[in-house]
């Protein structure tokens, strides 16, 4: 052995790959983890109101590694003042994590392998878009009538063209640099100059501006008018597809707060998953207890009404509003709604009736009936009765419980619906 | 980053350093120096050895460490290797000063290894053994698939801790617990779980050969530290400091030694209690200290009334929504400080019966040191003892003042 007391070496280290590649590891395993908790993420309530892309936490219990330890967080631990401590003192706030635990010291450490009092869950940070991306993995349009009718056509532009005549403020400078060079290099002239190939700053076209102070380097002569290049434009137009989604919900005084969040945690996902496959995506409201009204968001989500139910109200003002304003040759329609399932009993043939040419006229209608199982007791009325509408376009969801409304999207966008 | 000039300055002051060192009685094994860029020490650092192999655990480790250097949080600037010889990693952006006082922290740490009664039983080629067993890992990943070995390997990290730190000493089974029971828990699976295959035993066996490696640095921090702490004061103060290198020493050393309020910096609390001992009792106490103490048996024997309370030392505990002193007496600390670092920080678990009930299942038996389990955690472990042993498994313990016991039948947990 080399028995130096000591060396000093710099090594290659370059190819030391290993804390990335583990880490990448790590990385598959999070996400794994949050797709195993898709169901009670969706329905989160800091995700579904969000502004932009907002980073989220997700806290995932299943990647602290498990082992036997001591539940520490009520447990004395000894800790360090800066002098005269006495008993009674507060040292600090407890935050849920009993992070103020000791720990090791925050300059250096870190000799031994897993020696820190670990956290009590692993928090992983992902943006809602990170999050969208993960829950529409599995999610498919379903359906798709062909549009019979040209889709909408929108008019664009784009620059795509360079010629000699245009508007000044569309100069191609490189274009109008590289035929100066062009014509100098093949007239001979491009070699001492007076002076430097700059352009004049504001974009003005520098024609035949003389360098009297400049140095005499390589260089290139005056740019003339010839040539210069303008970029032009050509209009396009290209089909846009859009989708419609005829958000319809009972807001009669047995749709509590549960029952509105609920909703709400579906349209926000089905709108933004519609907006992955559409370059517009409508959402209407259409409000119903006995009558049906087309109300705006804040009013949908929030305002309640007391009264009975009358679920065709709904069914009808949709008919209507696909008549005069999303023929269905030309937009894709979807329709979902939402109820308690207590119908005036009187009403349920005519519901019925409205559903089915309403599901004509559609890409796909969803019912979602929304129990919470506290009640004790359901009416089920108008599940049974849309359940005879029997058509692969027609999908029935009962929503129990926070972690339903990843299975609804499922349901109303999964695989089998895409088939 | 050093220059070259920096270069051969720091050999020289290498030099003195260890000359120095060797001056003042300290014995270390030679010394290899290793500057690396922050992505390999911190890799360094969350695997605790560079030759370790591969997990994901390690790669969130590394990613939370370099996520807090990379923001300024923390810093690490070396990483030092129980092996002889003895490697160090620098951080290549460490400055001249920096290094200096590094170098002379890590002759401490040296000297802590080779001569610490803790580490007299490890194995000080490690470096290699730890290579070989990446190699037959990554061997078993592409027989066995990269999957089922990783699942395997959860479940053997799940109770890597509870090994028997005496077997470190030739007593091959570890000293047989009072009632009889096993503490080598992770060892006893290993050699009589009925369900395992071969590759499943040798991992169970490397995860215990490293654990008992690594065990002695967890039951030395706060003296190995200290004493580190110790000499870099010493040593760097010995050498010629320009007034600006002064200033940078002074700096550095109150950022790696300070106390942190609320919390325990095991660098001030070993200085601290090597200096007061310094004083009372010369520098040859020290050296016998450094020798013969743990952890345990240091703040048993030398943390005093009177050091308690220059350091202000005190106990807390969560009270409703704050953290609140409940006691500021010498002993409650002491015996606080003893507890949480008995058995590595770890719950005393051992083997009490392997066929329990007749039926070849696994009883584990907790310690209750007054310290109840997490039992969120026991509900996520026991299931991987499970797939470890094949066959139920009870684990006794303490919760609520009565004795528990916790069972995984395979499918379910109960209690």
């Amino acid at each position: 052995m080399d028995n130096r007391s000591f060396i000093i070496a710099r090594d290659d280290w370059s190819l030391h790959r290993k804390g990335e590649i583990d880490q990448e590891r790590h990385k598959r395993k999070v996400k794994e983890a949050i797709r195993e908790n898709l169901a009670d993420l969706v329905s989160e309530e800091s995700i579904i109101m969000p502004q932009g892309d907002k980073i989220i936490k997700v806290p995932i219990r299943s990647l602290d590694e498990p082992r036997f330890r001591y539940n520490t967080s009520d447990e004395p631990q000894v800790g360090q003042g800066q002098g005269g401590t006495q008993v009674g003192d507060v040292v600090g706030q407890a935050d849920g994590n009993g992070q103020s635990a000791a720990g090791t010291g925050p300059g250096k450490g870190g000799r031994e392998a897993g020696e820190q009092p670990g956290i009590d869950y692993y928090e992983a940070e992902l943006t809602v878009d990170e999050l969208a991306e993960l829950v529409f993995e599995d999610l498919k349009l379903p359906h798709l009538k062909p549009k019979t009718a040209q889709e909408m056509l929108v008019d664009d532009i784009r620059f795509n063209d360079v010629r000699k005549q245009g508007m000044v403020s569309n100069i191609d400078k490189r274009r109008t640099l590289f035929e100066a060079i062009k014509r100098q290099a093949l007239g001979g002239s491009l070699h001492g100059g007076a002076y430097p190939a700059a352009m004049q700053q504001g974009g003005g076209i520098p024609v035949g501006i003389p360098g009297p102070d400049t140095a005499p380097a390589p260089v290139l002569g005056p740019i003339i008018g010839d040539d210069v290049r303008y970029k032009t434009w050509e209009d396009i137009h290209k089909p846009q597809s859009s989708a419609v989604v005829l958000a319809m919900m009972d807001t009669s005084g047995s749709m509590g707060t549960f029952e509105k969040y609920i909703a709400r945690s579906f349209f926000f996902w089905m709108v933004r998953f519609l907006r992955t496959r559409y370059e517009n995506v409508n959402i209407r409201f259409l409000a119903h207890t006995t009558e049906a009204k087309e109300v705006d968001e804040e009013a949908f989500f929030h305002k309640g009404e007391s009264g009975g139910t009358r679920c065709s109200s709904v069914y009808e003002l949709a008919l209507q509003m696909i008549e005069k304003e999303y023929p269905p040759s030309s937009f894709n329609t979807y329709a979902f709604h939402f109820s308690d399932g207590d119908n005036l009993s009187s009403d349920n043939p005519e519901t019925m009736r409205l559903a089915r040419t309403l599901l004509e006229q559609v890409n796909m209608l969803g019912y979602g009936e929304i129990r919470q199982r506290t009640y004790g007791y359901s009416s089920k009325q108008l599940w049974d009765v849309l359940k005879r509408l029997e058509s692969p376009t027609f999908v029935q969801a009962l929503l129990e419980q926070k972690e339903d409304v990843f299975k609804t999207l499922k349901a109303f966008f999964g695989d089998e619906m895409a088939s | 980053m050093l220059l070259e000039s920096d270069t051969q300055q720091l050999e020289q002051s290498v030099e003195q350093l260890t000359d120095a060192a060797i001056q003042h009685g300290l014995d270390f094994f030679p010394m290899r120096y290793q500057f690396c860029p922050s992505e390999v020490l911190y890799s360094i650092g969350a695997y605790g050895m560079p030759t370790r192999f591969s997990h994901w655990s390690f790669g969130k480790a590394y990613h939370r460490m370099k996520s807090e250097y990379d923001h300024g949080l923390s810093k690490i600037y070396e990483l030092v290797i129980n092996s002889n010889p003895c490697y160090a990693f620098l951080l290549d952006s460490n400055t001249l000063l920096q290094n200096k006082l590094i170098v002379a922290h890590v002759l401490g740490h040296s000297d802590f290894f080779k001569n610490n009664a803790m580490f007299g039983g490890t194995d000080r080629n490690m470096v290699d053994r730890m290579a070989v067993f990446a190699n037959r890992i990554e061997a078993f990943s592409q027989e066995y698939g990269m999957d089922e070995v990783e699942a395997f390997l959860d479940a053997g990290i799940a109770i890597q801790e509870h090994v028997d730190p005496y077997v470190r000493f030739g007593h091959v089974d570890g000293f047989r617990e009072t009632d009889g029971s096993i503490k080598d828990v992770i060892g006893y699976i290993a050699t009589h779980s009925r369900y395992l295959e071969e590759w499943q035993r040798e991992i169970l066996h490397m995860l215990r050969a490293e654990m008992l490696y690594f065990w002695p640095q967890m039951e030395t921090k706060i003296m190995n530290e200290g004493w580190a702490s110790y000499w870099h004061l010493k040593l760097v103060r010995e050498l010629e400091l320009s007034d600006s290198e002064i200033v940078e020493f002074a700096k550095m050393n109150a950022g790696v030694i300070q106390p942190t309020p609320g919390r325990i910096n095991p660098y001030y609390l070993g200085l601290m209690m090597l200096r007061h001992i310094e004083r009372k009792e010369g520098i040859e106490a020290l050296f016998e200290i450094r020798e013969v103490e743990s952890d345990v048996s240091f703040i048993r024997n030398y943390l005093t009334r009177e050091l308690a309370e220059d350091m202000d030392l005190f106990v807390y505990q969560k009270q409703q929504q704050v953290y609140r002193v409940t006691a500021n007496d010498v002993n409650e600390v002491k015996e606080q400080l003893i507890r949480s670092r008995t058995n590595g920080g770890f719950p005393y678990i051992t083997v009490r019966d392997d066929d329990l009930h007749g039926r070849g299942e696994l009883l584990l038996h907790n310690r209750f040191d007054g310290m109840e389990l997490d039992r969120k955690y026991v509900e996520r472990t026991l299931p991987l003892v499970f797939k470890l042993w094949g066959r139920s498994v009870h684990l006794e313990t303490m919760a609520g003042g009565k004795t528990v016991t916790y069972v995984y039948d395979g499918k379910q947990l109960v209690s």
